[in-house]
């Protein structure tokens, strides 16, 4: 076992593996502000075009529909070959490009969920429509689908392994370079168990924080 | 883009090999969906139910499967099996065993939680009232608590449904020959993107639409109280 640990994680290896690590959170953080701010136009526009904006509600429900009913992967290699430049960039705009979807999904939610009284209210007291929504109703959405928001974190953070298709430097295609040269079922069996805990490490911890935020929550 | 958009001539070469590649890419991604779909639901609801159960170790089991499947990437998953799997049975692991132990596994994992907050969310009263009538276990929850908890936990079972047929697509990363597989290699191959991506787009568009409105119809339904039955006859 020891001798097997000695060839896997030399100190080479291991940070090329960790170098790998911190581009996966990075992209993830990228994809999640990048798709927070976008999906909560999405969700605007969803929830408030009426009357002749309608067009623009329509806009949105067609691009949160499409997307959120067509495959990650396909997307991620689409995007390798029809755009030009960096192919970091093309990363995160790909996997940002669906999870928008879902972060409006995310949003809408947590807009259907405040009372009609807080805009009336706003209004009573002479708020416009943007100063209502930055003051008083966008502060409490966010404050409701924290939860959820962090659900889809954890989300992002494995879709970010689907990368390895297209060969950005991230953890999973990193981990798998190390992996090529190994040949017993003992040597490869302890790197994947080394990958999956790594996930699983960061994952499980936000999970658990969903949960401390579900909680809190429900107390109240 | 736009200019490749109208190629007629790439259009033509498409619905050549739509027969040929797209046909039975989608015929396997159907069977891979639909069977893994099975396996999650057999393992959804055998670990559902031992996470409500009393006895701590069929709880541990239960919490560890969940918490280990969805924390762990799909794509890890699946190329362990791929690498893996090999040492175990000797020989390569058919295709459409892989896709289907994947995502079988993986969303089994969100399943059981599914099932879990539905049987949690039936009042305890229902159980004791069952055993009081000499219901054993099992016969509680097949007739009595499992049908309570459908409605609530249909509209996250088709969600789950939809997922399960968009991961996969996840086969294309280890030459799984689905949908995903043959659009990538046929479009990468000759440069025509937009003809092999977009009708695998709308392909997989058009098994998980109908998906999405029925979560939506279904989730709408659920929320309505039932207005009690008309008996006939009776004035």
């Amino acid at each position: 076992m020891g001798q097997i640990l000695i060839t896997i994680f030399t100190k080479d290896n291991f940070l090329f593996m960790m170098q790998g690590l911190a581009l996966t959170i990075f992209i993830a953080v990228c994809s999640i502000v990048l798709s927070l701010i976008l999906g909560t136009v999405m969700a605007m526009l969803r929830h408030f075009c009426t009357g002749k904006l309608a067009f623009l509600s329509w806009l949105a429900s067609a691009y949160i529909e499409f997307f959120r009913c067509t495959p990650n992967v396909l997307w991620i290699l689409w995007i390798r070959f029809t755009m030009n430049g960096d192919p970091l960039i093309k990363a995160i705009f790909a996997i940002t490009l669906f999870t928008t979807a879902v972060m409006a999904e995310i949003v809408r939610g947590g807009l259907n969920g405040i009372p009609k009284g807080q805009f009336e209210g706003a209004a009573s007291q002479g708020f416009s429509f943007w100063q209502t929504m930055f003051y008083i109703v966008l502060p409490q959405t966010y404050k409701s689908i924290i939860p959820a928001m962090l659900s889809q974190v954890i989300t992002v953070i494995k879709d970010t392994s689907f990368l390895k298709a297209v060969d950005i430097a991230e953890f999973m295609r990193n981990c798998s370079i190390v992996m090529a040269p190994l040949r017993t079922p003992a040597e490869i069996i302890t790197l994947y168990a080394f990958i999956a805990l790594t996930y699983f490490v960061i994952c499980f911890a936000l999970s658990c924080t969903v949960r401390f935020y579900q909680k809190k929550i429900l107390i109240k | 883009m736009i200019k490749d958009l109208f190629d007629v001539k790439r259009w033509e070469a498409f619905l050549k090999v739509l027969p040929t590649e797209y046909i039975p890419g989608f015929i396997m991604t159907l069977k891979v969906a639909l069977a893994g779909l099975l396996l999650a639901l057999v393992l959804g609801v055998i670990f559902g139910i031992l996470s409500t159960m009393k006895i701590k170790i069929c709880q541990f089991l239960s919490r560890a499967y969940v918490e280990f499947f969805q924390n762990t990437p799909l794509v890890v998953q699946v190329f362990f099996y791929y690498n893996c799997l090999p040492f175990v049975i000797g020989g390569r692991v058919p295709k459409f065993w892989l896709g289907v132990i994947g995502v079988g596994i993986y969303h089994g994992a969100y399943i059981a939680e599914v099932i879990r907050t539905g049987i949690e969310a039936v009042p305890k009263g229902q159980f004791d009232a069952a055993y009081s009538q000499g219901f054993g276990y099992l016969q509680t929850m097949w007739y009595i608590i499992l049908p309570q908890t459908m409605k609530m936990i249909l509209p996250p079972l088709t969600n789950q449904a939809l997922n399960l047929v968009k991961n996969t697509s996840v086969l294309a990363m280890v030459a799984g020959m689905d949908l995903m597989y043959h659009a990538d290699s046929w479009g990468g191959d000759r440069n025509f993107f937009v003809q092999a991506y977009l009708p695998c787009a709308l392909l997989y568009f058009a098994i998980c639409f109908p998906l999405a409105r029925l979560a939506r119809y279904l989730e709408i339904r659920s929320k309505q109280i039932p207005s009690a039955k008309k008996a006939k006859g009776v004035a």
